[in-house]
């Protein structure tokens, strides 16, 4: 009796639902109105170009006669074959590792010490978060100049009897043989991360402090009323609650890191030996100075590729939760 | 309810911002992209003038040049489109974009030579400008040499601005004078000289390949010195391998050479190593004669007083000639009034206007020598009697793809060292020569 009670309550419930929806479908439309636009330029000027430069990258466009006829997988091949691209996957590798791994480190560790309720909370905060609102063009020209081998911050250093190359070192830490190049991690790319996380540390700090503050003081409470320490709280309650902030700043540092194009030229170039150049600013050079647009487009297509390898299992994962 | 007022106004704050500064920014680029578009519609119009003429100097001669304009052709508007950046580096990437988007400034700077025969000649962007020439009483104006290098199948396509030299070195005086050194004319007197500049604790040489086409240039001066005028532009037509012997031998003597300069070198530009020679804490600088400019514009150093200067090691009598030009592209809107600067770009009084400013010589033959240094006069009387090669490192002698290769081939040697990779590179480009 119960059950048919609450089946029947079920199918009116529905009914009524599908009358509200029927009810909204004219807001429906105006919101469709009003999305139509920016979504047909989404689809020319976003997938279209990107098909563009798909098909571009397969053509033999390689001067400044537009030449569209099929070379395959030619480019790709003389790419993965090339002592610069090569160097340039090593070095986003290393860039990436490290880029993510301080800036979620730094982020945590200096949001948990400002949410101790420190004096002066919000002037931290600010201090914390300004570099942010630099562009990565200002970055890396401040950054040049002070890890510049003759300049800045190397005066300090030399009263210890300590003179970095910084971005200009050529040496591989750790190198052995591979394909053409050394791989291992090039020295002058800790000098590139340095500036890299000093302009985005911010964001992974106001991400985590927003994340802390969402947790709720009565977990804490409990948490210590069982005798757990502070380190025990952290460890095993607040950290555990976090991952979805971290989860977060990983997709996001991710993509900036492996597109990483501005902070690079402005501060160090590709540098000696291509020890700090990265895809991007190949692309770049290669397609607008070289004027070979067909190898700059597959340079392209494979930084896209890198980028989906990050974004497209969070997309899944996202779907999966909210379904 | 008033912290979500303020909340508003501060948006509404930000919103007008965002939209001031986007729409001067827009003007700008609107302006730059219609060009000519709108521009010939009203009378007079208006002449785009696209360049990386923004370092000091070379500015102040392109400013000149422009107030010349503005005096003889009042209703003509101008618009400097210069964009910054060494050797062009930028800019030419801007005018790339631009010319393939058919967007062509009214008129741009390009080097006479490769860059602009096998580069926008070659994708068929400019028009030929024989009759004009005719026109302007010119063809026996600039020396036969140079129309040479701005014409490509018997068609002109350019006006050549000024000449520089991209064989000099530059020394410091002082810190030859103090150590007693003769100023270098063979290899083995610049290596000599080099060791005991090194033992008196000075760099011999400065350095500064940021953008590595000044090791590039380094590399072309050697090959001219090892090569001799003929078998260097030989490279070029093919009719010399890049693996002769001489060419290893010249790579060699870079390496060599690459032995003597600062250890900064990666994280300077070109005039980060000038200034070391300025300040005495290098004793000596191959660079183009644009540095002649930045030594006595932004450094004021006197002409042989604080510096002197002589032409790369085993190079005298030549001249690696590097020459600014502006052409015709087709496709703009209103040729007649660009035809009117490039008139003026080309008369003695443009070119006089110009050059001293910029630290080069005319182009013309029959400029005034009494307007220019003694740098200047030298140079000039050089420019006469010298054979004349063209640079590669500034796309005279080679098309834009094989320059770039050279560039990355070159950043790698000038960390690894290793003669063989550098010449198997150089032949590898080779082939799309």
């Amino acid at each position: 009796m119960q059950e048919e009670l609450a089946t029947q309550r079920h199918t009116e419930q529905k009914l009524q639902l599908n009358k509200k929806k029927k009810k909204v479908t004219k807001d429906q439309w105006i919101a469709l109105g009003f999305l139509a636009p920016s979504f047909i330029l989404i689809l020319i000027f976003v997938y279209g170009f990107i098909g563009w430069t798909g098909w571009v990258s397969l053509s033999n466009w390689n001067s400044l006669v537009q030449d569209m006829s099929f070379a395959g997988l030619k480019n790709y091949l003389f790419l993965f074959q090339d002592f610069r691209f090569q160097a340039d996957l090593r070095n986003t590798i290393f860039f990436t590792i490290l880029f993510i791994g301080l800036v979620i480190v730094m982020g945590l560790g200096l949001s948990i010490l400002i949410d101790q309720k420190t004096r002066g909370e919000s002037l931290f905060r600010n201090i914390f978060l300004f570099p942010m609102a630099l562009s990565f063009v200002v970055t890396g020209v401040v950054w040049q100049w002070l890890l510049n081998p003759s300049t800045g911050f190397n005066y300090f250093l030399k009263v210890f009897g300590i003179q970095p190359k910084w971005y200009t070192d050529t040496n591989i830490l750790a190198g052995f043989e591979w394909g053409n190049i050394e791989f291992g991690l090039p020295v002058a790319i800790i000098a590139v991360v340095i500036a890299a996380v000093w302009q985005m540390t911010g964001f992974s700090l106001a991400m985590y402090l927003a994340g802390l503050r969402g947790i709720p003081e009565e977990l804490r409470e409990a948490a210590r009323m069982d005798g757990a320490t502070e380190f025990q709280i952290y460890r095993k309650v607040i950290l555990p609650m976090l991952m979805p902030i971290t989860v977060s700043v990983v997709i996001i540092m991710a993509h900036i890191s492996l597109k990483i194009f501005d902070l690079i030229y402005a501060m160090s170039g590709s540098g000696a030996n291509f020890v700090t150049d990265v895809p991007g600013v190949y692309m770049f050079e290669t397609t607008f100075q070289g004027q070979y647009y067909a190898n700059g487009a597959a340079i392209a297509i494979i930084m896209l590729l890198l980028v989906a390898v990050f974004i497209v299992p969070y997309l899944i994962t996202n779907r999966r939760s909210d379904s | 309810m008033k912290k979500l007022l303020g909340f508003f106004s501060l948006f509404a704050m930000v919103l007008v911002i965002a939209a001031c500064s986007s729409s001067s920014s827009g003007e700008g680029g609107d302006n730059a992209e219609s060009d000519g578009g709108d521009g010939s519609s009203e009378s007079g119009g208006k002449v785009e003038i696209f360049s990386w003429w923004t370092g000091a100097g070379e500015e102040d001669g392109l400013l000149a040049l422009l107030d010349l304009f503005k005096e003889k052709h009042p209703d003509i508007e101008i618009e400097n489109a210069a964009v910054a950046g060494g050797a062009g580096t930028n800019a030419k990437a801007v005018l790339a974009t631009r010319m393939q988007g058919d967007d062509p400034p009214s008129t741009f700077q390009v080097h006479g030579g490769a860059e602009l025969n096998e580069g926008w000649v070659a994708a068929g962007k400019m028009e030929p400008l024989n009759d004009f020439f005719e026109e302007q009483g010119w063809m026996d104006k600039f020396p036969q040499d140079l129309i040479d290098l701005v014409s490509k199948d018997g068609d002109i396509y350019s006006v050549p601005v000024n000449i520089h030299r991209g064989n000099v070195i530059f020394y410091n005086k002082h810190v030859f004078e103090e150590n007693g050194i003769e100023v270098p004319q063979t290899f083995d007197e610049f290596f000599a000289a080099a060791d005991k500049l090194k033992e008196a604790g000075i760099t011999p040489l400065a350095l500064g390949d940021k953008e590595p086409w000044t090791a590039t240039q380094i590399f072309e001066n050697i090959l001219l010195g090892v090569l001799g005028p003929e078998d260097y532009r030989g490279l070029w037509n093919g009719e010399v391998s890049f693996d002769d012997e001489r060419v290893v031998e010249a790579a060699e003597l870079f390496k060599k050479t690459l032995s003597y300069v600062n250890e900064d070198h990666a994280s300077r530009n070109w005039q980060d190593a000038a200034q070391l020679v300025g300040n005495g804490e290098a004793a000596m600088n191959i660079m183009g004669d644009w540095a002649k400019g930045y030594f006595s514009n932004d450094l004021e150093l006197e002409t042989n007083v604080d510096f002197g200067y002589t032409t790369t090691p085993e190079t005298d009598g030549e001249f690696m000639v590097i020459t600014d030009t502006f052409g015709l592209p087709k496709g703009i809107k209103n040729p007649d009034d660009v035809k009117k600067f490039l008139s003026v770009l080309g008369s003695v009084e443009g070119q006089d206007a110009f050059n001293p400013l910029k630290g080069s010589i005319p182009a013309r033959v029959d400029a005034d020598p009494s307007k220019y240094d003694q740098y200047g006069k030298d140079t000039m009387e050089d420019f006469k009697e010298a054979k004349l090669t063209p640079s590669l490192a500034h796309g005279s002698a080679a098309a834009a793809g094989f320059l770039t290769k050279v560039n990355q081939a070159v950043n790698i040697f000038v960390t690894q060292l290793d003669v063989d990779k550098l010449i198997e590179s150089l032949k590898q480009a080779s082939s799309e020569l």
